[in-house]
């Protein structure tokens, strides 16, 4: 993919492109779960919605949305062959990963110390609405977050490739498309954040 | 290479993607001020379409869509109608049992 002379650089981006599509289906799924159940229990899941903290969500949102600015920007700089200011913004998006994932972690731990998790006693013994809208919630913001890390590592190894010079202003497909990646994680958080902990 | 695809490329400015990400950060404000108030069911249809909004914004800008050819637009077309189609129908199912 990376031979100079024989790159396809459009055959990779409609690659990556059809790759994010299936990713929109797979959380196309889990958010059609959630709309069928939020229709049959209503009120368990605004009881749990409130349980959520929204400034928590809220910080998050705009922590994701500037990693998204920071690996758009890194693209920019590249194709205007500023590498060091590349790796400088491919850092500052890890570092707003690092961001997110620390606060989904206290989040996680917060409702762990209430008794909130799936299969919990807690949640056994409640309605049956609230448990389906925990689960939702953690396996929902469960694959996100690990999409979080994935991406967090794939600009990594990216940011080493520009600053050894295997990507470069004539060679960016890898991080145009490792950017792509990165946005379609923060466009999926754009969809959770409502409804998880603003609209309950 | 000789013919080189990079010319091609559209390069979008820093100062655009600040005004995309400011655009962006001026929404997930409007979409936590109106779940705030009591709006009943408008809350939900406001704050999705707020979503979408945000969502356009992203794509079209920050992942280039705006500046892609014809073949990847369609292709994005057909995957949302798809995600469209799977969700109405069954909502079809869900609303009217």
């Amino acid at each position: 993919m990376t031979a100079h002379q024989h790159s396809d650089d459009i055959g990779a981006k409609l690659g990556m492109w059809l790759f994010l599509f299936t990713e929109l289906l797979l959380f196309g799924g889990l958010f059609l779960l959630y709309s069928v159940y939020f229709k049959h229990y209503p009120h368990e899941f605004a009881a749990g919605g409130k349980q959520l903290n929204w400034i928590m969500g809220s910080i998050n949102t705009v922590i994701l949305l500037t990693s998204s600015l920071c690996a758009a920007m890194a693209v920019t700089a590249i194709q205007c062959n500023e590498a060091r200011r590349a790796i400088g913004l491919i850092a500052g998006t890890i570092l707003c990963a690092a961001g997110f994932m620390a606060i989904k972690y206290i989040e996680w731990s917060a409702k762990f110390a209430h008794g909130i998790y799936p299969g919990s006693e807690h949640l056994k013994s409640g309605p049956m609405g609230e448990s389906v809208f925990f689960s939702l919630y953690f396996i929902t913001t469960g694959i996100h977050g690990l999409h979080v890390l994935i991406g967090g590592a794939l600009l990594a190894w990216i940011g080493v490739k520009v600053r050894t010079g295997a990507v470069t202003s004539g060679n960016f497909i890898l991080l145009e498309n490792g950017a792509l990646y990165w946005h379609l994680v923060d466009l999926i958080w754009i969809f959770i954040f409502p409804l998880y902990y603003l609209i309950l | 290479m000789t013919i080189d695809q990079h010319t091609q490329h559209h390069i979008v400015s820093y100062k655009k993607l600040v005004g995309i990400w400011l655009a962006l950060l001026a929404l997930t404000a409007l979409t936590v001020a109106i779940t705030r108030v009591e709006l009943g069911g408008y809350k939900v249809a406001g704050a999705l379409t707020v979503a979408c909004a945000k969502a356009g914004l992203v794509i079209a800008v920050f992942m280039h869509m705006k500046y892609e050819g014809r073949l990847l637009r369609w292709l994005l077309f057909l995957a949302l109608l798809t995600l469209a189609i799977f969700i109405g129908f069954t909502f079809f199912d869900v609303l009217y049992r």
